[in-house]
């Protein structure tokens, strides 16, 4: 008896490993879910994109027109933007699975939960961190900014929000289903966010003021990497933990 | 090995231990800390440049040193915690934060202060250690917000052990993206590290303070994570006992 | 022999309150358990015990003999769960909800629509599932189980919501799940009449 057991826990292991989606799938679905979400409702997506525009007129009417000034405080001001219209795009994240319910299927699901939680990471920054970078050369124009400085701008925008949208999802996995959770995920995630602002706006700063910036975009591709292969797994981990 | 690891995991064990334990902390450190801080202040020779204001570092530099070590402390027992699943070592956790995060105000504020005669500011912003420490500052911050957020203590634990551990990693990068921010803007600070070397009059004081500040936190600590467990397991039989026999109420 | 699925010395804190102690259960195909109690009970609790989403004081649940801790992939694989809440999108159609779900999934068993066809919602594929009513909306969660095509089932409440028609879908889907082999964890608060080898769990 102990061994037809056995064969039939095999057997259905068997079956497992050979019909199992592979991650790559679970990924790709978890990815498209998310931006078929998005695009039904565009105003989540258009939302963050409005107040990062809106940040970026609020300084040249602040403090003045001068050109000089505005292109010396161009390259912060646009990364600050990102980070803060980032941080507000990060609330919606896991709420509304959270609340529907669709993140206990997720909890249960065959799929590895970092790989789908990965997916989403994928699926936000596609839909809140890539409008921001490709939005942004055309802000930075308009604050006087020379073509170089802006490709610089654009590599580390687009390194910063990839870091951005896997640091959130901790903080945003970590605080569902809080009541007090939109200033607790800034405070969450604005510390771990320093360090991306640093390397990205410094290093513009630098192609700017015509000096090696390599290092920080470096630094930056480095900690990308490192986000993309651990931050899922903390995501996931939050995520179990929040559910209970 | 293992039972005595269990022994030691064991609340009420360890409510005991600490107890037995805590002094033996606190009076050496006390003692410690009052030879450091007279010879420090009244024997040690003054600075041939910064004069008297560098005793600061008599309290600066061992807040500096325990805001980091109780970081340390709160992140490897969060992971003791989640990965072994103890829950003594989430208390510690929960019991080292608030140290951690005041030892790291001190350091700030006593860095700020010795900045004003240093720098002629109260606040540099090119300093990569008070960028870091600063940091620091938010990150015990956070935790302790996500803390108090959460009402089951179970999933509290959980979740900042998490935050913890990612923390760790984040102020790695800090660390070093800090330095490489500041070597931009100013190539020089005043203490740079392996910088002047310190008279040994002036270091004998320094290190009796760092000790005596470890020991005292030590004890703090102790004392800090008796209340937690006691809170935490007031509902228990044991901690019902203690406080109901006639000699317990200690 | 070992069970299927079984439970052994299961003991469950939320906050202060003990749900269950030392509570044993084991489950063979065809069979059903039946978690019985009044609301509060713990009755989910149970059922997310079983999942693996509930972290138990002590004890541990098998599948096929082994901890399902160190093989939850697998044991996911096996089953699926039918919640309180559906989990289903509001935003998405019925269709593309269920397209998600069966692409984290082995591609095996019946397709869609035909599913949705015994179930009777099949006209309502293109909706999206924010127009669906509550018992619709239900009837989709059955579709999701049986588009899965695990041997087993976790249902918590599955009545609720449902008018008689709907009930005795419920139960026949049951009755048929159970005579090919399958099993069921349900938590009801109402009896089920179903011709099966019941176990039942009182909670209170």
């Amino acid at each position: 008896m102990k061994d037809a057991d056995a064969d039939l826990g095999e057997d259905e292991d068997r079956i497992f490993l050979s019909n199992m989606p592979g991650l790559m799938a679970g990924l790709a679905a978890s990815t498209r879910r998310d931006l078929v979400l998005a695009w039904k409702r565009p105003g989540d997506v258009l939302n963050p994109l409005f107040f990062f525009v809106m940040v970026l007129i609020l300084f040249p009417l602040a403090l003045g027109p001068s050109a000089e000034q505005l292109q010396a405080i161009g390259p912060g001001v646009v990364w600050v933007a990102a980070l803060l219209a980032m941080l507000i795009s990060l609330n919606s994240l896991f709420s509304a699975d959270y609340e529907d319910g669709s993140l206990e299927q997720w909890l249960v699901s065959p799929q590895p939960l970092p790989v789908l939680a990965l997916g989403k990471s994928v699926a936000h920054w596609m839909t809140s961190g890539l409008p921001l970078v490709l939005l942004s050369p055309l802000l930075a124009a308009t604050y006087g900014l020379p073509a170089k400085v802006i490709v610089v701008l654009l590599v580390t925008l687009s390194l910063g929000t990839i870091i951005l949208s896997l640091l959130g999802s901790i903080g945003a996995a970590l605080t569902v289903g809080l009541h007090r959770g939109t200033a607790l995920l800034s405070l969450l995630v604005l510390p771990l966010a320093m360090p991306v602002l640093l390397l990205g706006s410094n290093s513009v700063s630098l192609a700017a003021g015509n000096e090696t910036h390599t290092a920080g975009v470096w630094a930056l591709a480095a900690y990308a990497t490192a986000a993309i292969s651990l931050a899922p797994y903390a995501t996931a981990a939050a995520l179990r933990i929040s559910n209970e | 090995m293992w039972t005595w690891f269990h022994k030691l995991a064991s609340p009420p064990h360890f409510y005991r231990l600490a107890k037995a334990l805590s002094p033996w902390f606190l009076v050496p450190g006390l003692a410690l800390i009052a030879y450091g801080t007279f010879t420090g202040l009244f024997i040690a020779p003054p600075d041939y440049q910064q004069g008297d204001a560098y005793r600061i570092i008599y309290v600066h530099v061992p807040s500096a040193y325990l805001s980091q070590m109780a970081y340390t402390v709160m992140a490897i027992a969060g992971g003791i915690g989640l990965i072994w699943r103890m829950k003594l070592s989430h208390a510690v956790a929960a019991a080292v934060a608030p140290l951690g995060a005041w030892f790291t105000f001190l350091s700030l504020a006593t860095g700020s202060i010795w900045g004003r005669p240093m720098w002629g500011t109260w606040w540099e912003w090119g300093d990569p250690r008070m960028m870091s420490q600063l940091i620091l500052l938010f990150l015990y911050l956070g935790y302790m917000a996500l803390r108090a957020s959460i009402d089951d203590t179970a999933k509290a634990d959980k979740a900042s052990a998490v935050l913890a551990l990612v923390g760790v990693i984040n102020l790695v990068i800090v660390r070093y993206s800090v330095e490489w921010w500041s070597s931009l803007h100013q190539g020089q600070t005043i203490l740079a590290e392996g910088g002047p070397a310190i008279d040994a009059e002036m270091l004998y004081p320094l290190l009796a303070n760092i000790l005596g500040f470890a020991l005292v936190f030590g004890s703090l600590l102790l004392r800090r994570v008796r209340t937690e467990v006691l809170y935490r397991e007031r509902r228990t039989r044991w901690v019902r006992e203690m406080i109901l026999s006639p000699q317990g109420q200690t | 022999m070992t069970a299927k699925l079984s439970g052994r010395d299961l003991t469950l804190f939320r906050g202060e309150r003990c749900l269950f102690k030392r509570l044993n259960f084991a489950l063979n195909p065809g069979e059903m358990l039946l978690l019985e109690g009044a609301n509060g009970s713990g009755k989910t609790s149970l059922l997310k015990a079983i999942l693996g989403m509930l972290e138990l004081e002590t004890g541990e649940v098998s599948w096929n003999g082994e901890p399902v801790r160190n093989r939850r992939q697998r044991f996911h694989a096996a089953l699926a769960w039918m919640a309180h809440r559906v989990g289903f999108k509001a935003d998405l159609t019925l269709l593309e909800n269920l397209e998600f779900e069966r692409a984290l999934r082995p591609q095996r068993g019946d397709d869609i629509v035909s599913v949705l066809e015994r179930l009777g919602i099949e006209r309502l594929r293109q909706l999206p599932m924010r127009s669906l009513s509550a018992g619709q909306q239900r009837r989709a969660a059955l579709a999701r189980m049986l588009i899965a095509d695990v041997p087993l089932w976790l249902m918590d409440e599955p009545f609720t919501n449902l008018d008689r028609a709907g009930r005795a879908l419920v139960f026949k889907l049951v009755r048929e799940h159970l005579g090919r082999g399958g099993m069921c964890v349900v938590a009801a608060h109402q009896d089920v009449d179903i011709d099966a080898t019941i176990h039942r769990i009182e909670l209170r």
